[in-house]
């Protein structure tokens, strides 16, 4: 097993957001800047990190019947500790993010992962799956935020790059989300056919 | 009055899909018939009264008291992944007509994040509009079906303007998912027509 085809695949050839398409609620609904992109990515990261490990770890002590319902429990878990550490140390993000932190949970892409790699791979190339997977998302969330963030508000992380008056509200609110998405799906599928 | 400016607010003003982003899976996953869509809808009514309610319960009855709020995460999915199931069964036995309209939908539901999000929200009690002080379980309920009313609406408008999408010329890098996306942003866009409407609505009922 090539532990930098895994990384890499995560990122790139099977990027959970614009190839695979999964985990959209947390995509659109944290978006409206790049740092709040960013840190769900993170947070995201981080669980998906944690429950590959302790899925692969487990995957034999599993009866095949409750697999499913067992991930679950270890994800659900993994996010309450996640929620817990999150409302201690950085309350502002805790904040922001709000009720997409418990949402984790049902985020297809770290059930996705449990089902389709740890379940069948050993602990160590799990971890560096959780790490591409979680990267690409996060990669992919930053993106998307800081877009939108500079569309809306011509800034990108805080940073002024045009006074606010010139920038289009709509791309901070729900509509500019689907909009830029679908617009960035389309030139990463144009890269790609090109 | 209080119960009829939150069934307003849920539907259109805040609509679950459109403004807050729960439940977008199955909405861009089953919206390409129309048929498909009403029952997805239908089956998200279902589940999302029945849930809200069993988890109110739990919440109020054994979490609090017993000082495991902690835990409601955990609780709230596994309530939620032995619901769907139990609702499956139930059917299957009870009513097989209906059981054949919404068995497809039924276990897609678990993942659904807009029953976990409303859920929770519900727990918490943070969904309350202007003018609703108290948020018993009542409002509650009326409050989960109504945004489980929006989500059908959300649903079955999209899949009808996707149904229409498969006649005209798409580029071909926009083609599927994005040409789907650009076209829910132009929805919520309309749907952002409503907003100001609940705060209109509150001063009219004399709420606030």
């Amino acid at each position: 097993m090539n532990y930098m085809k895994v990384l890499l695949n995560g990122i790139i050839k099977e990027n959970p957001t614009f190839v695979l398409l999964l985990g959209m609620c947390p995509t659109l609904g944290t978006t409206s800047s790049a740092l709040n992109g960013m840190s769900m990515g993170l947070a995201t990261m981080a669980v998906l990190i944690c429950s590959n490990f302790v899925i692969s770890l487990i995957k034999n002590l599993i009866p095949d019947m409750v697999r499913i319902p067992s991930f679950i429990v270890v994800i659900a878990s993994l996010v309450t500790i996640l929620q817990m550490c999150l409302q201690a140390y950085v309350p502002d993000v805790y904040a922001s993010l709000g009720l997409f932190i418990p949402l984790i949970v049902v985020n297809c892409i770290i059930l996705g992962r449990a089902e389709a790699f740890a379940a069948k791979n050993n602990p160590v190339a799990s971890i560096f799956d959780g790490i591409g997977m979680g990267l690409g998302f996060t990669i992919a969330l930053t993106l998307l935020g800081g877009v939108r963030e500079l569309l809306g508000t011509g800034k990108v992380f805080g940073f002024e790059l045009f006074p606010d008056s010139y920038g289009a509200l709509v791309f901070v609110l729900a509509p500019g989300a689907f909009i830029a998405l679908g617009y960035l799906i389309a030139i990463v599928n144009k890269i790609k056919k090109a | 009055m209080a119960y009829i400016l939150i069934f307003i607010t849920a539907i259109f003003v805040n609509n679950v899909v459109l403004s807050q982003f729960l439940g977008i899976c199955p909405f861009l996953g089953v919206s390409k018939k129309v048929e498909t869509a009403t029952g997805m809808g239908a089956a998200v009514a279902f589940v999302l009264t029945i849930a809200t309610i069993v988890t109110y319960l739990i919440q109020t009855l054994i979490l609090v008291p017993n000082d495991l709020v902690y835990l409601q995460t955990i609780a709230f999915i596994l309530v939620i992944a032995a619901l769907v199931q139990m609702v499956e069964i139930i059917l299957k036995k009870v009513s097989p007509s209906l059981y054949q309209a919404l068995g497809v939908f039924l276990p897609l539901i678990t993942t659904n994040c807009c029953i976990l999000g409303v859920a929770i929200l519900v727990a918490q009690g943070t969904y309350a509009h202007t003018g609703i002080e108290e948020a018993g379980l009542l409002t509650g309920v009326v409050y989960a079906l109504s945004t489980a009313l929006g989500f059908a609406l959300a649903m079955v408008v999209f899949a009808g303007i996707r149904e229409q999408l498969g006649r005209v010329a798409i580029p071909k890098a926009l083609q599927g998912m994005s040409i789907a996306l650009v076209t829910a942003g132009l929805l919520a866009l309309a749907f952002m027509g409503f907003s100001g409407v609940d705060k209109g609505l509150a001063t009219l009922f004399g709420l606030n």
